[in-house]
This record gives C-alpha cells, structure tokens and sequence, in this order.
C-alpha cells in the first residue's frame, strides 16, 4: 500500500488516491449532561463551549476539502450529540453539504440519549436529512439504568423509539449493555425485540481505566461478571437475536435484514477511510492514521489560529496494515480475505474443525463461537509461527 | 617495597564498601570529579544493580602520607557470593590486611563476620571501620559493642567514617599505611606471582590480574604458569590506575596487570603462580585449584535461526569467564544448543542475564543438573550430567552421585532451623565447632542436588541472613534416583526433565507442575501437565483454556490502540518456544529453577 516514501506532514499523504475514494464522515461531539461511570469516550460534562465547537467543526471540514470530497456516511457521535438543538444540527449539515458532496443515498446518523427525544427533536432530526437514529438504550430495567447513571427510564427508552418510529425513521439502532449486576438479560433482549429495532447494538460490560466503575472496582464494590458467565451471554445474544431473525455480523451488532448493517461503523471494521472532525477524532485515509488534540478548548484555538488540531498520526506499514485488516476483519461475518492470512491449512482446518472458522469462497470468517477469541484470532492467523498452536 | 600496601575492604551487603571504594579513589585523585560516577569498581549493570560484585577490580591508589612519604596503596575488590568464593580467597591471598566495613546504624551482620573470618584464614591484619555515621540512626558505641562482643575485635582501633559524606577519609589512608604491614617478599628470588583475576579486553587480549610475591618481571619476559606449564612472552605489564598503566617492571609486593598475549582468559587460571621460565620458582604458590563445574544446564536459542549468533555469543562470552564451560548438545523439544557448567546457581544466572543483556540472545535454559555416575549391571561405567541421557533404569547396577561437605556459620541461636534444613536435605555426618563465643560452625555432607536450587535462599531465610555458607566438592556416593520427565498435553519436553532422589521426585514433580501452571498463559484449549517416572503420572496441573478474548468495542478511535496491542503481544510470542501445541514462554524454563516461594 505505501509505495509512496514515509512522509511526515499529513498534506503529503497521497491526496490522489482519497480523492478517487467516498469516506466516511465522522463528527466527535464531545458534550454530555454528566458523565457516564463506564464510559471512556472522550467527553466534557459542559454546554459552555458547544457554539465554538460549531464553529469549529466547520472550519476543521474546511481545511480538509482538498482530499476528502464525497462521503457516503455521515456519523454524528459523542459525547450526546443529542444535546445539541436541532438548529444547531441542522446548520452544521447545512454546512457540510455546501462544501463536501455527500451521497444522495448516504446513511447520516445520529446517536442519540432517550430523554433528549421528544416527538418534536424525533421530527426536527428529519430535517437537516439524518435517516438513521442509534438510541443509547443500555437497559430496559430502571434499577439498572439508575446503577449507570443514565437521565432516562425504562419507559422513556421505548417512548423515545416510537417516536422515532412516527417520525419516519426507518432505520433505528438500540444500544444495550449486557454483563450488568443482576441482570435479567434474557427479558431485557425480549423487550428490545418486541420493538422490532432494525439494528441492535449489544455491548458486553466493560470496565475501563479511568471511569469510576474502574475505581469502584478498585475498591472491591463493583465486580465485573466471570469470563464464563460473559461468554455464555455472549452465545445467548447471538443465539436468541438468530432466532428472532437478526444476522451477528460483528461481535456487538445484530442487522434484522439486509440492509439495515451500520454502513458507517462497516467502513472501519473494512478498512476503509474516514474522516473524523473534532476533538479526539480519529482519521484514516488508507495508509495514514491521525487523531485530534482531545481538549475542545485546545481544539478550538488551533483551529481559529488556521492549524490542524492533530495530536499524532502514524503512517502504517504493509504489515500494519494487513494486522489490522485481520484484527477488523475477524470481528464481522464477512471474515477476512484467504490471501492476508499467513497461517497455513493445518491450523484453518484445526480451527474449522473447532468451529471456530468458516472457509468459504476465498474467505475466512469467524463463526460466533470464534467471534469471542476475535482478539486471539489475529495472532494465530498472521503467519505461520503459530502454525501448529491454535487448537 | 615499605611504601606498599595490599587490602581489600569487606562488608555485608549495603554497608558501603562501594562507596568508601569510590571515595579512595576520588581522594587519590586518580579520578576528576566530573568524570565521577559512583561505584566506578562494580562495572558491569548486572553488579550495578544487584548490588553485588561479580568480577574482582583492582586499583592503585597513590598517596602521602602525613609523614610526607609517598605510598601505593592497592585496593583489591573482591566478588560477594558463595558461587565465587575461590575468587574471594585468591583476592584476599593476595593482600596483607582489610577494612572491615561495619554500618553504623545496622551493626555487624551476617556477611561481616563470614567475611571476617575468610579474611581471618588468611592471616590478614584487619581494621574495624564503622561507615555511615553521619546517618540519624548511627549507634556508634552499640556498634563498638558488637565488634568487640561479636567479631572479638579491638574496638578502640576502629575508624569512624561516612563515605557517601566524605568524613574521614584522611583516617582511613592513613591507617592502611601505619597498621597494615608492608608486603614481604624477595626482589632478587626466582619470581612468583598470584593470579587473583583475568579479563578479556577486546583490543589488548587477557589482562592478568596478579600479586608479586618474590622476583620481579617486566616485558619481554618469558612467564611460565606453573600449573600448565604454558609459557608467554610478556607484552606490557603495569598498574590499575582506573586505567591500566604502563610500568618498565612488577617486584615482590606489587600488585599489576600482565598482558602477555593470552589469546583467552580460559588459558589463565584463577590462583595459578606465574614463574619466570629461564628461572622458576621452586614451588607454586600454594591454594591452587582448577575451576570445577558443580552445575550443569543446556542454553538453546529460542528460535532456532538464531543458533549461529549463540555459537558466536557463547565464544566472545567465554573470552571473559574462564569459570563457564560448554559443549555441543541437542534436544528434541528445543533443537541445537549447548551444554554448560556453572560454578553454582547464581553463576548460572548471571551467565543467562548477561547473555541477553550484553549478546541480546533470548535463549532458554534448561532444569539445572549436576554429574551423575552410573555403574551398569554390564560392568560398563556411565557419567552424565544431563538428564536426557539417563541410561535405562533396569540397567543400572548403582547410581552415584555427587556429595560436598557444606560450612555454615550462624549465630547459636539458629542452630536448630539449621539443623532441621540439613537433614531436610539429606545431610548427614554433622560436626560442629565453635570458632568463637556464641557463633558456630555446622558441617554436613550433603548430595550437591540438594543445595543447588534453593538451599542458599531458605539458609537466608531461616538464619535472617546471618548464615554464611560455603561448599566443597567431596565424592561421588551411591543414591536412590530416578528421572522424572515432565510432559505438556502427553508430550514430553526432554529440557524440562529432571534426575532426583525417589523420595524428593513427587514434591519436585508437582513443584514443577504448579510453576509451569503459573508460567504458561492460558491458550485456546486445555492443557495438562504432567510429571512422571517411567509410565507412571506422579504428578499433575492443568490450565484451563480461556473461554473468550474479545473486545466488545472496536471503532475509529479504538484501531490504533488495538493493533499496537496485538503488536505486543506478537513480540511475546516471538519469546515464546512452542512444545507441540502449546505455547511456552521463556520464563517458564527459568521460573522452575527460582526458589520455593516462602
């Protein structure tokens, strides 16, 4: 992929090849009502500076235009991007659209908390073109819902997807968290399909440095559930969602029907490039990766003073590449391509034997099963040092 | 020769002895103090950070005294552990007195009094220093105490100093030159000098490190090392000033360095007597002894592409350590590598740590074993010291194997943990003595398999540190053995067998087993380890395999993190051996020689 010698500024990095490419655009909002004990997305708990954001935001597209033109996904994430008014949506992609080409089939979504979803936001969100609404749902049992800290209730969840429903979104995502104390997690994913959501997102629990579930944990008053328990939820989820007629095509996401598979969210797990506006945004054009400064205020005088907000980048090797080809690939059904995996036919058959691997038109997929060693599968598959080591 | 004097300081551990090192020679000026870094004589990292000295340095200290005479004073450092303990005594040969380093808050410690009394052997006139007493917690007079108490010494002699502080240091030159005698020894006689050290410089070949007792040489002498006989036509010979420097000749009582063109330090011997070959000396010297292998284990790269650069690393390595011997040797599990001897444990270690820090090999090292004798029902006898080659039980008539006659002095009050610990290990025909009020020395014979592991460590454990320990080979004795070979998922892994005595090979089988359990990282399936005698499992672990390794998130902001993780983890695997399926790491080879956790 690198012919091109290693070239630091990101100006360099083959413009041509991006410009014959539609990205993904991807924009950070990185506000919140108050922060979540087990979220480690980069947030702040304040509205103070959403208006510089905005503008900010518009003027980083900006710098940008010269070699990402055309989008096929437009991502609004956060943070809640919900906070923000639907005038201030609707400008900002009013913005986007005069100065970059994005699809008329593009998927927009957006994510968005249950109780910033009225009727009303459910419909202004129509306006400024968004198809797509991905609900931060997490639990369907308000003692849980308490035990995350979220604003919302069992009932405003299922509220706020009618509401979506009525506006005239067809395509709506749940987000659910499964692994939580004293979960009835059989009945929660009852609920979330008698709702009958195109997509479901399902997110095991996880504890991660830097939240305060992590220093509840530290201090021996949250416990994380047993890797068994995990895997057995895990094969749960996917077996109950199959039965209700939802395809796993990657480890967290269920698709009712063809069609209906997060088309942006797919662009990372295919390698393909993307552009990520605002703070701790990440981008990737194909053989570069770069993220922003993850500090709005540092964000925001960057951009005024005519700079690129990024904070690192880092061009990847064909090795790199094909690592992370394998690492993305194995997380979905779609697997990855026979000729990135180094390993040889002994270890395959072991793992298809295992039933842990698909072998089929010149691709290798991960069944379920295998789904939950996607972060072993990688090393295994890579080359043939491990050849005789996966089962 | 009136203006010279040969010391050594010796302490226990921490009591300064680097420091007030460093300090002599910063006084002498041999050294600016920009250049200064501290402990200059512990060169190497491993001595740096273990805090203990490995190789013996030398320096040559000028000085004047208050009499206004001009003095060469020769600090000679010795090595601080039982593996080197033929190092100690050959440096300590080579000296008229010591200072022995007390701290002034810690008192005397079990190091100060084994040290006393190897400096004792000698006949070395000794110098009490109590060091660090500019320390809050210095009890000057409780220490005088003890050194009167504990070691018997005149305590009213003793110095008081703090090197790290610099207070004192005038007392201390001064006592070297009016209380430690001058050498002794005759210019004019045939020459005799002591080997106490050799290093390998990769641009002068063999430096020796040596003693003048009689005679003198200077270069373009033919020496003559009178335990082999072999002759060199001397190069250079000089003093350790820091650097070496260059002198026209070495006499009776000077302590020097000669460059001979000695291709190897193998070819030197540590306590070998170099004599001149028109006109030798009538006798050696006398303490010689040849290096003896007591520890055997196998050094395989970890892959097997890099076995050229160990053949390559094993040669420059040697150049430097005339201790460490090798040969040819394979296994089926880990291919081609090397059989070595060791001195001991802790030799073995530093030969492995060195190995990967200075010659970058990732290699692997296999149980340690010591030379086992077979007499077979054919009449034929059988030597081994690698488990591999364990001939078949029904054949053997009788199987020896080695004994060595163990010295520990504690304080009386842990004699009775001492006791339990040696018979534990088989010790048997014990005597003791009592070398001074309320210390003793315990002997026993015990089977050398029994101390090379963990015996050191639990003596310390057991005797708080105040145990001194010290080993010497006697014979080969018959023994009830069998072999044990551990097994991971059904396959044998040859490097991990081992030879031990029937009534030890259970516990050390399931010893084996939990440390492999805790080494290996769980994999995708199941693993079975086991140890066994023959057909039959004496021993058994499992590691169950994981149930999942997924991350439930993975999206724009997450790859890069990702994969610099996945990069991870594929360099451990690189130091990972694979034995059939299974995943070993490195560290398990090594972890199964540590100690017993206590």
């Amino acid at each position: 992929m690198s012919r091109s010698p290693k070239r630091l500024s990101l100006q360099s990095s083959n413009p041509k090849k991006t410009d014959a490419r539609a990205s993904g655009l991807y924009i950070h909002v990185p506000f919140c009502a108050s922060k979540c004990p087990y979220c480690d997305f980069f947030s702040i708990a304040s509205a103070d500076m959403i208006a510089a954001w905005c503008a900010s935001v518009c003027r980083e597209l900006d710098l940008y235009r010269e070699r990402f033109e055309r989008f096929e996904t437009v991502y609004f994430g956060g943070g809640t991007p919900s906070l923000l008014s639907a005038q201030q949506l609707g400008s900002l992609m009013e913005h986007v659209r005069t100065r970059v080409r994005i699809a008329t089939d593009a998927e927009c979504t957006i994510e968005v908390n249950p109780d910033d979803l009225s009727s009303e936001k459910a419909r202004a969100l129509r306006d400024p073109g968004f198809n797509r609404l991905s609900i931060g749902v997490q639990s369907f049992d308000d003692l849980l819902l308490k035990f995350l800290q979220r604003r919302h209730t069992a009932r405003q969840a299922r509220d706020a997807f009618e509401h979506a429903a009525a506006a005239g979104f067809e395509n709506i995502s749940l987000d659910l968290m499964y692994g939580l104390p004293e979960q009835d997690w059989q009945a929660e994913l009852a609920q979330a399909i008698s709702l009958q959501p195109g997509h479901v997102s399902c997110y095991q629990l996880t504890i991660k440095p830097g939240t305060a579930f992590f220093s509840m944990q530290q201090e021996g008053r949250l416990q994380a559930a047993s890797e068994e328990t995990l895997a057995q939820l895990f094969l749960l989820t996917d077996s109950l969602l199959a039965e209700a007629g939802y395809d796993h095509y990657e480890v967290s996401n269920y698709a009712r029907e063809p069609g209906c598979e997060a088309r942006h969210n797919s662009r990372y797990w295919q390698h393909r490039p993307y552009l990520g506006l605002g703070p701790a945004a990440h981008s990737f054009d194909g053989e570069k990766r770069w993220w922003n400064i993850d500090s709005v205020p540092d964000y925001c005088s960057l951009i005024s003073s005519g700079s690129l907000p990024v904070a690192g980048s880092e061009i990847l090797t064909p090795d790199q590449l094909r690592l992370e080809r394998l690492m993305l690939g194995l997380r979905t059904s779609r697997g990855v391509a026979r000729e990135d995996v180094g390993a040889g036919g002994s270890t395959l058959a072991q793992l298809e034997r295992e039933g842990l691997i698909t072998l089929h038109s010149g691709r290798i997929a991960p069944t379920p099963r295998g789904m939950l060693f996607a972060d072993r599968l990688p090393l295994l598959l890579e080359d043939g040092v491990a050849d005789n080591s996966a089962v | 020769m009136h203006h010279i004097r040969n010391f050594s300081i010796i302490a226990h551990i921490d009591h300064g002895k680097s420091t007030l090192a460093d300090r002599l020679i910063q006084h002498a000026g041999l050294i600016s103090a920009r250049d200064f870094h501290d402990q200059l004589l512990d060169s190497m990292d491993i001595e740096q950070e273990r805090g203990i000295t490995i190789k013996s340095q030398t320096v040559a200290l000028p000085y004047t005294g208050t009499d206004g005479q001009q003095y060469v004073l020769n600090l000679i450092d010795t090595p601080g552990h039982v593996d080197f303990s033929y190092e100690v005594s050959r440096a300590l040969a080579s000296c008229e007195g010591v200072l022995l380093l007390v701290d002034a808050a810690q008192g005397v410690e079990a190091q100060t009094l084994a040290n006393l009394y190897a400096a004792m052997d000698h006949n070395l006139e000794i110098i009490p220093v109590i060091n660090k007493i500019d320390l809050p917690a210095a009890d000057i007079e409780r220490v005088k105490e003890e050194i009167e108490i504990e070691l018997g010494l005149d305590s009213s002699g003793a110095l008081l100093c703090s090197a790290k502080a610099g207070i004192g240091i005038d007392e201390v030159f001064e006592a070297v030159v009016k209380r430690l005698p001058a050498p002794k020894g005759d210019p004019a006689a045939p020459l005799s000098a002591l080997i106490f050290d050799a290093n390998y410089d990769q641009f002068r070949g063999t430096v020796v490190s040596c003693r003048v007792f009689n005679g003198s040489l200077k270069a373009g002498d033919t020496i003559r090392f009178m335990s082999n006989g072999a002759c060199y036509r001397v190069e250079e010979v000089g003093v350790y000033r820091i650097k070496l420097e260059k002198r026209a000749s070495l006499s009776a009582g000077e302590v020097g360095y000669i460059i001979a063109g000695i291709k190897t330090v193998s070819d030197t011997r540590v306590g070998d007597t170099i004599t001149l070959d028109s006109n030798p000396a009538a006798e050696p010297l006398s303490g010689f002894k040849e290096p003896k292998s007591m520890v055997f284990s196998s050094v395989y790269p970890i892959a097997a592409d890099d076995y050229p650069d160990l053949v390559e690393a094993l040669e420059k390595y040697k150049l430097n350590d005339a201790a460490l011997n090798y040969q040819k040797d394979s296994s089926a599990a880990l291919g081609q590598g090397f059989r070595c001897g060791f001195l001991g444990l802790l030799h073995l270690e530093i030969v492995q740590e060195r190995m990967e820090r200075e010659y970058d090999q990732a290699i692997i090292m296999t149980a340690p074993s010591v030379q086992y004798k077979f007499l077979l029902k054919n009449g034929t006898e059988l030597t081994i010291e690698n488990p591999q080659y364990y001939p078949d039980p029904t054949a053997i008539d009788t199987a020896f194997e080695p004994y060595v006659r163990i010295s520990i002095i504690i304080p009386e009050r842990y004699m009775g943990a001492v006791m339990k610990l040696c018979t534990e290990r088989r010790g048997s025909n014990s005597r003791f003595t009592y070398p001074s009020t309320g210390r003793i020395e315990v002997n026993f014979d015990m089977p050398l398999a029994e101390i090379i592991y963990d015996f050191y460590d639990r003596l310390k454990t057991i005797t708080q540190g105040y145990g001194s320990f010290d080993y010497e080979y006697l014979d080969h004795r018959p023994g009830d053995l069998v072999k044990v070979d551990m097994m991971v998922n059904h396959e044998k892994v040859d490097a991990l067998s081992f030879i031990s005595h029937r009534d030890n090979a259970r516990a050390r089988g399931l010893q084996y087993c939990e440390r492999l359990k805790e080494e290996i990282p769980r994999q995708m399936f199941k693993i079975i380890i086991q140890g066994a005698i023959g057909g039959s499992i004496i021993a058994r672990s499992t590691i169950n395999p994981f149930r999942k390794d997924v991350t439930a998130k993975c999206y724009g902001g997450d790859i890069t993190r990702k994969r610099k993780l996945l990069e991870k983890q594929k360099k451990g695997k690189e130091r990972m051996k694979m034995v059939g399926n299974v995943q070993i790491p490195q560290k398990a080879f090594v972890a199964i020689l540590k100690s017993e956790k206590d």
